[in-house]
Order: C-alpha cells, then structure tokens, then sequence
C-alpha cells in the first residue's frame, strides 16, 4: 500500500505567488488546519479571499480549527482523468463541513476501503498527509471516519 | 415609465450548424466550421452574410468576432460580446446578450455562435497536466477532482440525498436525449439508442453519473441569428420570439473548482435565475409546452428542472419517467434532438436552435402547438443562463 492515498504525479499544490493562500498551507505542513475568520464578526470563510465578505474588509485573521467535521456530500470516482490516476480506481472525494468553524466546507479524500459505502452525515476526523519527497514538499488534510 | 424586458422585441430569424462530429473528427479547422455555421443560419434566414454587424458566444470561443467579420466580409461591427463563464453555463446568456444589443440599438442582426474542434484543441474532460497548481485548483486536483464530473457530482449526490431521488430519475433524462436522437439524423448517437439495461450495465465516471448521464465531447459548429421582432416577421422563417431571458447564480456561489464551498451545495445555480425569466416572460412553467434543457450530467437537469418549477424534488420520481419526457405526448417533451447527451455537445446552442426548431415545427420529434419553448444552459456552472422563446400568439 502506498503511504499517500494516489500516487504521486497529480498536480502539487503550491501557494499563489501572491501569498493569499500560504497560511493554509504553511499550517498543513505542521499539522494545523488553518481557515481565515473576520475579526469583527466571527465569521470564517473558505477558501480563502482577500476580503471578508460579511463586512468587506480586509483585516482578516487565520484560526487553527479542529481537525474534525462532518461528510456534506462525495463522489467515487472510476473514470481516469489523468495519467498518473490510471488503473488507480475507485477512490473516494468527500466533501466535508466544519461545524465548529461556521460551517465552511474542505474537499479530501476518505482513507480506507475505495468500495466501502459512505454516509453523508458521519463524523470525520483529518489525516494529515505528507508528501515529503515532492518538488516543492506539501501537505494534504485527508479524512477518515472518526473512531476508525 | 415603461418596464425593462426584452419581451416581444428580439426573435431568432435563423439556425444553422455544420454537421456533428465525435471528438476530434472534425474534417476541417475550427474557424472554418464556424464559418459555415454563421452561412448556414444566414441562408435560413435569408440573411446576407454582410449584414450581421454584432458577434456573440460564451465558454471563451476561440473563434474572435473581428476575425470572423473580417473573413465574411461584414460592412462594419457594432457589438462583440463574450459571455463570461466556462462549459455551457453562458449559451443562453450569449443570446440574452445578443438580444439585449439588439434591443437597446447597439447592433441589428447578431449571430451567436459556438465552434469546436477538440482534435485541434484538446479535450474537457480531463486533468491539468500541470506539474503545480494555485488557487481553488489546489484545493481539489491533489485529491483527484479534475473534471467538470467530479467538480459536479457532489451537487448531485447531496441533491439526491436530501429529496430521495433515486437513480432511476436520472436514467430517464438519459433514455429521453437518446430516446430523441434516434429520429434525428443529425444527431451523432441516432442509430444508437439506449435501453435501461444497457445504461443500469454501463460503467461508473463518478457516482452518481454513469458513462450516460454525461454529456458527449463533440467536433462542429451552430450559430443563431437574432434580429428586431419586426424584421424577423419579414424574413423566410417563422419567428421565435425571445420572451425572457436570465443569466446568474444566488449567493457566493464559488468557481467550478471550488464549487464544494458553495453555501446552497445541492443546487443547479437556477434559483433566482428562474425566478427573473419568468418574471420578464410574463409565464410561468405550466406555460411552458417543452424544454431543452443543458445535460453536462443528467444530475443537473434534475435540479434544473425543480429549480424551473416542473416539480418538487419530491415529486422528481413521479415526474421522471420517461414517458413523461418524450414527444410528442409527454407531459413535458425534454431534449427532443438528443441533446447534449446524444445529439451533439455542441456546448448547448445546438438546444437553443432545437427550442426554436419547436417553435417553427421542424423538430425531429415535433410537439404539437407549441407557443412557449424553454432552452436552459449549463446547470451547476457559474454563471448559468436561462431563456423562453414563445410564438406569435404569445405577443
């Protein structure tokens, strides 16, 4: 078994040049999830923008949530839309809300079984996954059912 | 005051297209192709070439309007519009904006158009080859979401979650394109039709969309012509009148790649947008007598056609089966060329020449009297866009 769920190859994920999205990433590499939240109100948003949109200001600040939430939705994917994911189906995209950070939404993938059956509503919690051998190095959150 | 609307001032005067190609088969260039897409709604129209003065397409054409008026010769350009939006979110809103330059005097006779040769250009359906990747991408193509299905068919899956709605509801909506498509010679899938076995047998893309709940990737060209309502009554073919047409998405919507943010997830962005078209077209959907509405996945139609008010989604179970969605009888006629699905994905403008086919009654699977005839484009994109043509009578 591979130690990353697909193989490398996939596009790496890398901040903008402009920096708008570094501290989600920097915070992945030390296994901090990181979503921006509008000082004045409280109101988190993701992914992140320049502005806050409740308030249209520009102070926004970067929290470290819990690394938990729930499964809003998913797809299983069969159908190969790139080369370094041929003959590597199924896999699992789930898209997963964050309660205790208003609700914001993150994508991953859930660990384990490609074929197992998935809920929409199970508690999941966040694996931070390495990749430590890429060009540049990066994190990905990835989720697996919570207790699992 | 007088109200703002386009009702009853622009109709569609002329259709043409080339014929449709699988992907990558297209004999000649792009360019090319849309060029004879352009002679071809002139020549039903009865149009001179030289005398369209305004250009307007979507989903960034390749196929720039100074080119095109310099290559067929047009005596001047007054409008060149792109609507803004990938896939075939902006084919209605491409003839929105064409109305509306005509309307408000900004251009006289302008062609909408839409040109693809994937052989020259590369495909949809597929990845970044990128080795990095910035912004909402980031967020999504290391986990492998890189296709328009995959972007898409979590909006689908929570949708069916939430109502109930089985499989079999987006079944129908494939076997109604395929269903069509077998009496139409234009369409790339006629002579190929599909069964529910075949479909329940077919392989996964991505749950919930089998290999038939997602569109083709074609080769070809359509263009629409659009001119005043009085001038359209003196030319060769019966009018289709636009009598309203929407274009947008509700709150905070997001990119396509960062569509899982989307507050109101389960939804084909048709909300408010639906709410405007009728509003402007002054009839609601029990007016409407048959729709083409945009398959990039059978999973939008379904909540487009909630969104445009056919059904409940509770209801969608009922509602989709396919007799229901087949012409002549069904209660409400769906994709009566083949659509996206089996016609041609032609990004969708092929759907707005058939809306206008069922107005004159030269559609392949004709329905009886129609006066109101719907086109919806490119549900679950951003923006997406929506238009109502109607007949004489509905003036």
């Amino acid at each position: 078994m591979s130690a990353t769920y697909l193989p490398p190859g996939l596009p790496i994920p890398v901040p903008e040049p402009n920096g708008l999205s570094a501290p989600y990433w920097e915070g992945l590499r030390r296994e901090a999830l990181m979503v921006q939240r509008n000082p004045l109100t409280g109101v988190f948003q993701f992914p992140p923008q320049w502005i806050a949109h409740d308030t249209q200001t520009f102070d926004i600040e970067w929290v470290e949530v819990a690394p938990k939430g729930v499964i809003y939705s998913w797809t299983r994917a069969w159908h190969p839309v790139h080369p370094a994911l041929k003959d590597v189906g199924p896999y699992i995209i789930v898209v997963v809300e964050l309660p205790q950070a208003g609700r914001v939404r993150m994508l991953g993938n859930l660990l384990g079984d490609p074929r197992q059956p998935v809920e929409i509503g199970a508690e999941v919690e966040a694996v931070f996954e390495h990749h430590n051998d890429a060009e540049p190095p990066f994190t990905l959150v990835q989720w697996r059912l919570a207790g699992g | 005051m007088s109200r703002r609307s386009l009702r009853g001032a622009v109709a569609v005067a002329g259709v043409g297209e080339t014929a449709y190609y699988r992907h990558g088969q297209a004999p000649e260039p792009e360019f090319v192709m849309c060029l004879k897409a352009i002679l071809a709604a002139c020549g039903d129209a009865g149009l001179d070439p030289r005398d369209i003065d305004g250009f307007a397409s979507f989903s960034n054409d390749r196929n720039d309007p100074p080119s095109l008026a310099t290559a067929l010769g047009t005596h001047e350009l007054r409008f060149s519009n792109m609507q803004w939006g990938g896939g075939g979110g902006g084919g209605a809103g491409a003839m929105a904006n064409a109305a509306a330059a005509v309307a408000g005097g900004l251009a006289d006779c302008v062609v909408v158009y839409r040109a693809l040769a994937q052989g020259q250009f590369g495909r949809f359906g597929q990845g970044s080859r990128a080795n990095t990747i910035s912004g909402d991408s980031a967020l999504t193509n290391p986990y492998g979401q890189m296709s328009p299905a995959q972007y898409y068919a979590p909006k689908a899956m929570r949708f069916m979650h939430e109502h109930g709605i089985g499989q079999e509801a987006l079944r129908a909506i494939a076997m109604a394109s395929y269903h069509h498509a077998q009496a139409n010679p234009r369409a790339v899938m006629y002579g190929r039709p599909l069964t529910e076995e075949k479909y329940d047998e077919s392989r996964w893309i991505t749950e919930p969309f089998h290999l038939y709940d997602c569109c083709m990737e074609n080769d070809g060209a359509a263009a629409v012509i659009l001119v005043s309502a009085e001038r359209a009554r003196d030319l060769k073919q019966t009018p289709a009148f636009v009598l309203g047409a929407a274009i947008g998405a509700g709150y905070r919507v997001h990119s396509t790649q960062a569509g899982f943010a989307t507050p109101d997830l389960a939804s084909s962005h048709f909300k408010t947008v639906a709410k405007h078209l009728y509003q402007m077209a002054e009839l609601g959907p029990k007016d409407v007598d048959v729709v083409q509405c945009y398959e990039n996945f059978t999973g939008g139609v379904l909540m487009s056609l909630v969104e445009h008010g056919f059904f409940a989604p509770e209801e969608a179970m009922d509602f989709l089966k396919l007799e229901n969605l087949v012409a002549p009888t069904g209660k409400l006629p769906l994709n009566t060329s083949g659509g996206n699905l089996a016609e041609c994905y032609m990004h969708g403008l092929e759907l707005q020449i058939e809306a206008v086919r069922q107005l004159r009654g030269q559609s392949t699977s004709h329905v009886p009297n129609v006066n109101v005839s719907l086109a919806v484009a490119g549900p679950m994109v951003t923006p997406v866009s929506t238009i109502v043509f109607g007949s004489e009578a509905t003036l």
